[in-house]
């Protein structure tokens, strides 16, 4: 991979569907110059039976590879491959250019059904370990296993925890006219195991994670009009809770899932509400006769970020909790919308508008400027990543909607794309713990 | 569904059409001798198309009741002056038509975002929806629903295409 930093890569993740849901692949657009260089040396397979096809340093390297951060070497250019401390020779690595290497095994964990990944992090240059770690799992957590070692060796190179071991949800739209079929999916943040947790004929749109990362909700046009329903991930359980007259759209959980913004139109035109999850209670947040929609809260919950028109066009604007007079925070564009809040809280991406062109843009709140980060034309629905490193969202390209994420600086991009059909909404699950 | 519906609909509508336009050829026959027929034919095939109450003037191409589509222009909601003939018609025939319902389903282009967008068509529907009941059409005989940008009728990227989508479509459920 190291030669082949070039600004249009290809990086075909070979894997198999477990349901009927399609494959992403995923391809880095921009790469970044100053990647860092790193050997994660194929990692030695102690358990009984043969390794899996996609072997847990693969699926490691494949994780920082798609960063935009690092430059993993390829296997084939590596002059030696060592699973233990004593037979790495830092000079050879130094020579290669080589900054940092991962050495590993994999066994079989003390209950003799799931793995422990054994690891090592190296400083080449400074011949110093940086990380020495045991990451057990369960049965069948392999890849997700894998998935924790490349977080640690991110958080340890770039001080911000990373984000591999996350899953991400979107909607797929395949065939035409009334063969058209949506469904929600959901799947780990490297594409692999699409699940589609619903399917219908009829939209569906706006998925949104509880941040115990345990359920989706979302709004399905199924029963004629727009509707917010709930899912379990796992159990597929779902609740219907709303359906009223109007629009019922853009649900948001709050920090402790106790609460969800939602925008109902009952009053004559749409408005945030706020509902008591466990009571069903729901209270009316904005009062206006413009559009109000497209509620998140603040990381801390205090805020609800959402996009209003009440100043002629669509922007962002935010409200406490507890009511109160909304105060616009974009100043700058002609159209705003559909706030995801970084999990610091410091910076606000959404789609912004000019002309017939939209595009990703951060607003950062301190220094109340943007920063436009990506290149258009019909780019909408940024989500940040769990650790805002990168910002997930949708696009078209030619006459079908793929994903892309884009790095929170702008300097890497990445694209995911499904064999058939188009792509959109995308949602970035919380850190599952 | 509903489209199916519709599809079902126009198909049964098209067949009938189809059964009326060739019904004049086997009576071609008697067109020697037509002076007293002529007039009977004539009440029962052309109503006057400006009667809005007439419902047969649904399917008469020369009757606005026949146009069920209003456009829009980008991020407005305001009913444009050679639509509002068409929105005229329809609240006159529920005026009417005590049993007539419809249903006023509001669309967006791609362009923005989706939930706003269905705000966008939500408020595209209550435009009409108000004319209509300026118009004498009762409350209970209209109800709004908003599609915003995910029923498009036209899916490539060009102004022509948007101005496709920026609708409202009036569908009767009863007439």
């Amino acid at each position: 991979m190291r030669k082949a930093i070039h600004l249009t890569l290809v990086l075909i993740l070979i894997a198999v569907a477990r349901t009927g849901a399609a494959q992403l692949q995923i391809e880095i657009v921009d790469g970044n110059p100053s990647a860092l260089p790193i050997a994660v040396v194929p990692f030695e397979w102690l358990e009984a039976g043969p390794p899996p096809a996609d072997t847990v340093d693969t699926i490691i390297a494949g994780d920082l590879y798609r960063s935009g951060l690092f430059d993993p070497m390829d296997v084939a250019d590596m002059p030696e491959q060592p699973s233990a401390q004593e037979n790495i020779r830092f000079g050879t690595w130094r020579l290669l250019k080589v900054d940092y290497i991962v050495i590993g095994k994999v066994r079989t964990a003390a209950d003799g059904l799931g793995h422990e990944i054994i690891y090592q992090l190296f400083d080449v240059h400074k011949q110093e370990e940086l990380l020495s770690r045991i990451t057990t799992v369960g049965p069948g957590d392999l890849r997700f296993g894998a998935h924790r070692v490349a977080d640690a060796i991110y958080e340890k190179l770039t001080g911000v925890p990373g984000a591999f071991s996350t899953r991400i949800a979107y909607v797929t739209a395949t065939g035409i006219g009334n063969g058209i079929r949506y469904e929600l999916v959901v799947a780990d943040a490297d594409g692999f195991g699409p699940q589609s947790i619903v399917g219908s004929p009829e939209p569906l749109l706006s998925p949104a994670w509880s941040h115990d990362g345990r359920k989706l909700a979302y709004v399905s046009f199924e029963q004629g009009n727009s509707a917010i329903y709930v899912q379990d991930v796992a159990t597929g359980a779902r609740e219907l809770i709303s359906s009223g007259r109007g629009i019922n759209g853009a649900p948001a959980f709050s920090p402790d899932d106790r609460k969800m913004a939602l925008t109902l139109s009952r009053s004559g035109n749409p408005e945030i509400y706020l509902r008591d999850m466990a009571t069903g209670r729901t209270e009316q947040l904005t009062n206006h006769w413009s559009i109000d929609t497209e509620a998140v809260f603040s990381p801390d919950g205090r805020f609800i970020y959402f996009t209003s028109d009440r100043g002629g066009r669509p922007q962002i604007y935010r409200v406490p909790v507890t009511g109160g007079n909304p105060e616009r925070v974009t100043l700058e564009g002609e159209y705003n919308a559909r706030a995801s809040v970084s999990p610091d809280g410091r910076k606000i991406a959404v789609a912004q508008g000019r002309g017939n062109e939209y595009r990703i843009a951060v607003w950062d709140m301190e220094t109340e400027r943007f920063t436009v980060l990506t290149p258009g034309k019909l780019d909408e629905s940024p989500s940040f990543a769990p650790n805002g490193s990168m910002i997930l969202y949708a696009t078209r390209e030619g006459d079908r909607g793929v994903l892309s994420a884009v790095s929170a600086d702008g300097n890497v991009r990445t694209r995911l794309i499904l064999s058939e059909g188009d792509v959109r909404e995308p949602a970035w699950s919380p850190v599952i713990r | 569904m509903k489209s199916a519906w519709r599809l079902t609909l126009a198909l049964i509508i098209a067949v009938a059409l189809a059964a009326c336009k060739s019904t004049p050829e086997p009576t071609a026959g008697p067109e020697q001798q037509p002076v007293e027929q002529k007039p009977v034919v004539e009440t029962q095939a052309a109503p006057d198309p400006r009667d809005y109450t007439d419902s047969r003037n649904f399917d008469n191409p020369e009757s606005l009741l026949s146009k069920r589509v209003i456009y829009f222009d980008f991020d407005k909601s305001t009913v444009r002056p050679e639509f509002r003939g068409i929105v005229a018609a329809h609240a006159a025939y529920a005026a009417s038509s005590g049993s007539a319902r419809m249903t006023l389903e509001g669309h967006a282009d791609e362009r923005g975002t989706r939930e706003y967008n269905l705000g966008l068509g939500e408020r595209r529907g209550n435009a009409v929806s108000g004319l209509m009941s300026a118009q004498g059409a009762r409350g209970d005989q209209l109800s709004v629903v908003s599609y915003g940008e995910e029923r498009p009728t036209c899916r490539v990227s060009t102004e022509d295409c948007w101005a496709m989508n920026r609708r409202v479509e009036i569908v009767y459920t009863a007439k």
